[in-house]
């Protein structure tokens, strides 16, 4: 899917790393939503997984193949299905889920070809997104949020709260969430209270099947 | 393997000897099925049989750098140097070469004539000797497995017993998958481009046309055309037009041509080629066929439209990929309408189906098929990143493997 390149290109930003640290060394993982690969790359340079990458933009897809990563190009709504059940250990979902039209479709797609999911995405209840409705009145911009309304692949806003609420009513366990603070501070958490909810500007779930 | 050995109802005396005629064109030969003939996909026996190659670089010491090209429908073993009947460059002069996109500094680059071919390969022009005639449309059938069979064969010559890739467009492609299909622990990495995994009905007709332009011609003689100073060169030249055709684009043909005349300023009201596309058609048919035999024409389309990589698994195409450890590269052009994107994509949900490693590219282009054979930058962009990241895979997986 269309990652936001601003956003890729800036740092092998931390949420990267934290998910480089969560996945298994040696282990299967598809990227659904590669973007330029630079994640996918690192996780199989640091942890030799055997990784796969599946990615909606042909020019994305150019790039990864070109720097040598197995990607097809391949939309995330439709293109799951054809992959088998207990494909990969690892399917990753790294700040695409807000581009995602069918939610619910794809996280149940994540964890069939998956043993596990790691999904990551920006935080709608963050704090300056807040203030931004509330005091600017306009939609939130931000590093993480870099492009504005209109062209935005973005689809679905919502918070870390509302993605708790989904995951129980799909009964699937996060085994672990870490939040990332303005300053890239990474928390491992139990659960997300509030306070998380107002100052977390974007997470990672590792989720299992139930 | 054991579908090319001969079985109990095939006694060795009913294999087809192919003479090969005489030839002086560069590179290798190597005669096949001398000790046990090859069974084809038809049943028929043949061998001993000759097989034309070329070979470009040097294979290393553990004999792990080879690169097999499979060519297209047309093309020959010629991929790299001046072309021994045209004068021409190599086919794949601007891909293979010291320092290109596939290196031969690095690689040892292999072309096999195909089954049926007319470059030095057994085919329908060389000698029965059964009768001691050119064998004409007594020459049995060949598939795209017989193809790759012998070129196995080839390979295991060479004392090669894994090739680092498999490259192919087109009809390359049909081998390509073939290769990696049914010899997937010979093969480290496949790319098929502008291909499919079997040849549409849309196909078909197309070369149904070809033929029938060729077997229209009175020179064609039934097939038995050798040595009666005639050639049924009108209707391999119409069947060669046709065919171009489908190699290109309309965006392609209106911006190289589009209506312009022929060294005229005005049309003649007459059936001469007042427009330049018929006089460059009328050129890649006149040019055609002082390389190429009408018979291995026959031949070699029928082996396309015959290609069906399902239909050998009981019509499931992920099924002839299953738990393939080799690395897949499809690469498609958005303008080529003979083999489109939606031939690759449905080899790419098969591959999909079985988890295997693939890669799947589709480059914008208005160059139509033929685009595998042009200048496209972007094209070999990909297919040398694909390369560089197959040989690092490789040594890394080579290093797992020693740990």
């Amino acid at each position: 899917m269309n990652r936001q390149e601003t956003t890729r290109a800036a740092r092998i930003r931390v949420d990267q790393q934290l998910i480089a640290d969560m996945v298994t060394p040696g282990s299967r993982l598809l990227d659904v939503g590669c973007g330029d690969g630079v994640l996918l790359d690192l996780l199989v340079r640091e942890r030799q997984v055997d990784g796969r990458g599946i990615e909606l933009s042909q020019e994305g897809v150019n790039t990864c193949v070109s720097r040598g990563l197995a990607v097809v190009q391949g939309d995330a709504e439709t293109d799951l299905q054809n992959y088998p059940d207990d494909a990969f250990d690892f399917a990753l979902l790294s700040q695409t889920l807000p581009a995602i039209f069918d939610v619910k479709g794809v996280l149940r797609e994540l964890l069939r070809i998956g043993r596990c999911a790691v999904v990551s995405f920006p935080n709608f209840g963050y704090w300056r997104v807040r203030t931004d409705l509330l005091f600017r009145g306009r939609s939130p911009m931000s590093e993480n949020l870099p492009n504005a309304w209109y062209e935005s692949p973005n689809i679905r806003f919502f918070t870390l709260t509302d993605f708790m609420d989904l995951l129980a009513e799909l009964g699937l366990n996060a085994e672990q969430i870490i939040t990332i603070d303005r300053r890239g501070r990474a928390r491992s958490r139990e659960d997300i209270g509030h306070w998380t909810n107002l100052l977390t500007e974007q997470a990672i779930f590792l989720i299992g099947r139930n | 393997m054991t579908d090319h050995e001969p079985d109990g109802t095939q006694d060795r005396g009913a294999a087809i000897a192919v003479v090969p005629t005489a030839t002086d064109l560069p590179g290798h030969q190597i005669v096949l099925g001398a000790d046990e003939p090859l069974r084809l996909a038809s049943g028929q026996m043949l061998g001993p049989f000759t097989v034309a190659y070329q070979t470009y670089g040097q294979l290393n010491e553990d004999k792990s750098n080879a690169i097999l090209v499979c060519h297209a429908l047309t093309g020959d073993q010629y991929v790299a140097e001046t072309h021994p009947i045209t004068g021409k460059d190599g086919w794949w002069g601007r891909v293979v070469g010291p320092g290109l996109t596939i290196d031969t500094d690095r690689y040892f680059v292999i072309c096999i004539n195909v089954l049926g071919g007319c470059m030095g390969t057994a085919g329908p022009k060389d000698i029965n000797p059964a009768t001691g005639a050119p064998f004409g449309l007594d020459f049995p059938v060949i598939t795209i497995t017989d193809m790759v069979a012998a070129q196995k064969l080839v390979i295991e010559g060479l004392g090669i017993r894994k090739l680092f890739a498999v490259i192919g467009g087109s009809m390359g492609a049909m081998q390509t998958l073939e290769w990696a299909s049914r010899y997937p622990e010979m093969v480290y990495c496949a790319i098929p481009i502008a291909g499919a995994a079997r040849h549409s009905a849309q196909n078909i007709a197309f070369h149904e046309v070809g033929r029938q332009a060729i077997m229209a011609d009175p020179n064609w003689c039934a097939g038995a055309y050798y040595g009666q100073n005639v050639d049924p060169e009108r209707g391999l030249a119409v069947a060669r037009m046709a065919a171009h055709i489908t190699y290109l684009s309309d965006s392609a043909l209106h911006r190289k041509f589009g209506r312009n005349l022929q060294d005229r300023v005005e049309i003649t009201f007459g059936f001469d080629a007042d427009f330049q596309i018929e006089s460059y058609l009328r050129h890649q048919g006149r040019s055609f066929v002082e390389r190429f035999d009408a018979n291995s024409y026959l031949y070699i389309t029928r082996a396309m439209d015959y290609f069906d990589l399902a239909a050998e698994h009981e019509g499931s195409l992920p099924a002839a990929f299953e738990a393939s450890p080799v690395r897949f590269c499809l690469i498609s052009f958005t303008s080529d309408w003979l083999f489109p994107t939606s031939e690759s994509r449905q080899i790419v949900h098969a591959l999909n189906a079985v988890a295997a490693a693939v890669s799947f590219v589709e480059i914008e282009t208005d160059s139509g098929h033929d685009a595998f054979l042009l200048e496209e930058p972007e094209f070999f962009r990909i297919l040398s990143g694909f390369l560089h990241g197959a040989a690092d895979q490789r040594a890394q997986d080579q290093a797992k493997s020693a740990a």
